[in-house]
């Protein structure tokens, strides 16, 4: 479609550009503009949150004990370990080191796989137990009498009391009930997490300092539903950029020095990244 | 010290990529450790400013805008200080129509 | 003063005949045309598309201003009613009046402003008008299986419960958001990385000023729309119950969250219009534009004070008492920039030789109409006056002479201006002078009865009215119907000037831009020179030329020569 003329170096510059100076900085500007719009567009989500938040921070307080501190912690190491891997690959591109071009992508893309595998721990213990976003908000423990070590981060003590599903999970499942409420309070805590619950009462549920579900509970699983959702979504983007990458670097395209595409790329994975580390403290370590 | 290519732009050297992945590493402890004390209503400001620096080095650094045009920079803070507006407004106008909903329903505002 | 004045195009000779092989001969069939690169028949497929949806939308209006000449029913249902004022709205907002003037015109113009070969990234340009098709889908996709009856707003909690197609309209309007964000963000790499030299800020047409300044909307603001609808979207298929009271959410946060958009997108709606005047006034006034700068900077100040002013929507919604202040007091602040433009227009007209031709016709009828638009909206800005006049038809007619006696009157007048250009014809002057005079009054006799009413009690959105407003209706039904035939003319003879229209010099009109540098319509590679630039409003240094029937430079010396006498 444009035909390509090749400046000395390898670099090819479209028909409409003067150089290649003005094309490349023309290709950096189009993505920081691009950055500021995803900013915006995630912006919302952090508005929602910051509402809330600010409205019912029991609400947050309560919530982020079924999320796993170390899980969070996890994804934030193999997020940064991956714009390590991409700052090195823009690099190696830099330098038309091919090979660890190649090698910077595929640690990349490992590490992006492996954000998604904890992520999807995450949510299948989440949705083991009913935690989901409001209209699916229907908190329940695994309904075989045992407790189960297995599900990573919720930790279940041995001696916690698990209370079978009975006919009062009907009334408790009924989000607008007040938290005052005498019965919902009398009725074991529906939801398993790190603190140990057991029946409320017990002398364990005030050693582990187990608050009492407040009202609206469940909006904390849909903003953390949405925000880490609509993050998933753009990693899940970011892996297919670093597959088109490849493919790229395959046929020889980076051959003769022009790096702008993986630039480009690694520009939109660091965001990736930082609105990750936001994501991380606002979610996971609330107090 | 720094490595060159041919179209002029800034190649950062590796050890610069490590040292900003070690202060990067180093930031996260940080914040998981200080999540873990208790600090009132300093908590989340801290968070948030540890949160900050390292936004500011995978800024800076990894994403190169020390060494691009400013106007760069200038464009993605600019999208910053139009989110803050709105948090900034959309928070204030909660805080005074909530506690003016139901009574107690909004401890958050001191209700 | 006695600069030294560079004729744009260096001192190549310009080429004024119209070439048989331009842009829109150049590559043949359907696929040429629909995995084009070239920014000129992009702007024509954006063209044809937006003024179809313009009619779409038209259609809409045309039926329920029809529904209104009686109290009651007159040809439909309340359920249909609500349908139609919804997608009259709808789709002149998302489909035609958003992508607008920068989709059709801004495309086609902004490089040959800049003396550009193209927009700086013409792949995302094509993917733009590929996501306007995409959205466009969804939204006729909504209107064939049901509609919505919603509003345009989308309002919770009806909207995330009603039983109509919500969920494909408002995919169809974050699709088109994201053709809005990629346009505005080529427009301002374009800009920032594509003036030619010579052409610093300052030097560049005003057209691009405002084309810039909307462009930095379309970027911050629309992304907001986007998550908006994405949640709205979430409610109705997942439950995230985040606007839903009963299940702790606030449907209060969805007004926040979708006019901290929709107070920015008026004006992206209205920067545009605002920049084809300045170009407009200036040419047929034959005279310099008067306050270059101010009217630059207002561009800018228009697009910043607009993100201060949303809550102005939601004075009754609920909002507390302490806002309704603020954004009150902040709203004053956006309407100085407007009046700073309106009087730097007619300081330019003034000791000016006005032409009345058809694209003056448009930008003078801009200037009473805007001015109306804009002294009204003050009336709904103010706290007090408009908790009487929120959803009346008074906010209806304001709206309505912004956006259309504003927008899409500016958009028509820039259509005339730039037609023969695009297309290398002219159109018959006679035929759109009547239809200019048409629209204007059809426009007045719609709309000015809707303040009356509206400030008399009248409700928007009513299906049902009481006795004593039908004089109103039935006038404002009249009207729209005039405005029909003022549209029904305009196509007719600019579709006849297409193919028997008299054939258009590179300057028709004396414009001194670099659009006017090279022929009409301009070849697929825009420029054969590498252009330099002048003073865009340097019209003294163009003159009649009898033979093509257009303007042309003069000989760069008598220029100097009288520039150093005046000094």
């Amino acid at each position: 479609m444009s035909d390509r003329e090749h400046s000395s170096d390898g670099l090819a510059v479209e028909h409409h550009f003067e150089n290649a100076d003005q094309q490349y900085q023309s290709a950096k500007l189009g993505m920081w503009v691009f950055l500021a719009t995803e900013i915006l567009f995630f912006g919302g989500l952090f508005v929602a949150y910051a509402v809330y938040r600010a409205n019912h921070p029991e609400v947050f307080v309560f919530g982020h004990h079924f999320l796993d501190k170390n899980l969070g912690a996890l994804n934030t190491v193999i997020l940064i370990c991956s714009s390590l891997t991409a700052a090195w690959a823009v690099r190696a591109a830099q330098l038309k080191q091919i090979g660890m071009l190649k090698l910077m992508i595929l640690l990349t893309m490992l590490c992006a796989f492996g954000f998604m595998g904890v992520k999807a721990i995450e949510y299948n213990g989440k949705w083991k137990h009913g935690l989901l976003w409001a209209g699916q908000y229907d908190p329940h423990v695994e309904d075989h009498g045992e407790v189960s070590h297995d599900v990573i981060g919720e930790e279940i003590p041995e001696n916690a009391h698990v209370e079978v599903v009975t006919e009062e999970r009907v009334v408790e499942t009924s989000p607008a009930q007040p938290a005052a409420d005498a019965d919902r309070s009398a009725i074991a805590p529906a939801a398993e997490g790190p603190a140990g619950l057991a029946a409320p009462g017990s002398a364990e549920a005030e050693e582990a300092g187990f608050e009492i579900e407040p009202a609206n509970a469940q909006i904390y699983f849909s903003i953390y539903f949405l925000m880490t959702g609509l993050h998933g979504i753009h990693v899940l983007g970011g892996i297919g950029a670093f597959v088109w990458l490849l493919l790229c670097a395959r046929r020889g395209y980076f051959d003769g020095g022009h790096f702008t595409r993986v630039d480009m790329v690694a520009l939109y994975w660091h965001l990736v990244d930082l609105i990750w580390i936001y994501l991380f403290l606002l979610l996971y370590l609330i107090d | 010290m720094s490595d060159h290519n041919s179209s002029g732009a800034h190649v950062a050297t590796v050890k610069l990529l490590l040292i900003v992945w070690v202060a990067l590493m180093v930031g996260t402890w940080l914040t998981v450790s200080a999540s873990n004390i208790d600090l009132g209503f300093l908590n989340i400001w801290v968070g948030l400013a540890i949160a900050t620096a390292k936004a500011l080095l995978v800024g800076l650094y990894y994403m190169h805008l020390r060494w691009d045009k400013p106007f760069n920079s200038f464009v993605f803070l600019g999208a910053f200080f139009f989110l803050f507006l709105f948090i900034g407004f959309a928070m204030m106008d909660s805080a005074h129509y909530q506690p003016d909903l139901i009574p107690g329903y909004s401890p958050g505002m001191g209700d | 003063m006695a600069e030294e004045i560079s004729a744009p195009g260096g001192d190549a000779p310009v080429d004024h005949t119209a070439s048989d092989d331009n842009y829109l001969t150049h590559g043949k069939g359907i696929l040429s045309w629909l995995f084009t690169l070239d920014h000129k028949r992009i702007g024509v497929m954006y063209l044809v598309a937006i003024l179809s949806s313009f009619f779409l939308g038209g259609v809409f209006a045309l039926v329920l201003r029809t529904e209104l000449w009686t109290p009651g029913q007159t040809i439909m249902t309340a359920d249909t009613y609500n349908k139609m004022f919804t997608l009259h709205g709808a789709v002149m907002i998302f489909l035609f009046i958003i992508p607008g003037i920068p989709a059709t015109l801004g495309n086609f113009v902004l490089p040959l402003m800049l003396g550009a070969k193209d927009v700086a990234l013409p792949r995302l340009n094509l993917a733009s008008f590929w996501l306007w098709l995409t959205g466009a889908t969804f939204a006729v996709v909504s209107i064939v299986v049901g509609a919505i009856d919603t509003g345009w707003t989308f309002y919770t909690p009806y909207s995330t419960t009603t039983n109509t197609a919500v969920v494909s309209m408002t995919l169809g309007a974050f699709i088109l958001g994201f053709s809005s964000i990629f346009t505005g963000l080529n427009f301002i790499v374009t800009i920032h990385k594509m003036r030619p030299e010579g052409m610093t800020w300052f030097r560049m047409p005003l057209f691009l000023w405002g084309i810039y300044s909307t462009a930095i909307i379309q970027v911050l603001a629309t992304p907001v729309l986007g998550i908006t609808l994405l949640l709205l979207i979430a409610e109705r298929t997942l439950g995230v119950g985040i606007f839903d009271p009963s299940l702790g959410g606030d449907p209060v946060l969805f007004q926040h969250f979708f006019w901290f958009y929709s107070h920015p997108a008026v004006y992206i709606m209205i920067l545009p219009a605002m920049a084809i005047m300045s170009e407009l006034i200036s040419v047929f006034s034959g005279k310099h534009i008067f306050g270059y700068k101010f009217i630059a900077w207002s561009s800018i100040a228009i697009a910043l004070l607009s993100f201060l002013v949303w809550g102005h929507h939601m004075f009754t919604s609920g909002q507390s008492g302490l806002m309704n202040m603020i954004f009150s007091a902040l709203t004053f602040s956006v309407a100085i920039p407007s009046a700073v433009k309106v009087f730097n227009w007619l300081a330019t007209m003034y000791k000016g030789s006005i032409r009345l031709a058809a694209p003056m016709l448009y930008a003078l009828s801009f200037l009473f109409l805007f001015a109306i638009g804009g002294l009204t909206g003050l009336f709904l800005g103010s706290l007090s006056t408009d908790i009487h006049l929120h959803d009346t038809y008074f906010v209806v007619a304001h709206f309505h002479y912004v956006m259309f006696g504003g927008t899409v009157i500016a958009f028509l007048g820039g259509i005339h201006y730039w037609w023969p250009k695009m297309f290398g014809r002219m159109y018959s002057e006679r035929w759109a002078q009547v239809s200019a005079f048409l629209i204007f009054v059809g426009f007045n006799l719609t709309f000015f009865t809707q303040f009356v009413m509206g400030s008399h009690g009248m409700p928007r959105r009513y299906y049902n009215y009481l006795e004593r407003f039908t004089a109103y209706h039935q006038a404002s039904t009249v009207g729209s119907f005039v405005l029909a035939l003022g549209f029904f003319i305009m196509a007719g003879y600019l579709l006849h000037s297409l193919v028997g229209g008299e054939k258009a010099p590179a300057n028709p009109w004396g414009g001194a831009t670099l659009e006017w540098e090279t022929t009409s319509p301009p070849a697929y590679y825009n420029f054969k020179h590498d252009m330099q630039a002048g003073d865009p409003y340097d019209l003294d240094a163009l003159q009649w030329d009898p033979q093509t029937k257009g303007y042309v430079r003069k000989d760069p010396r008598s220029v100097l020569l009288s520039a150093g006498e005046a000094s």
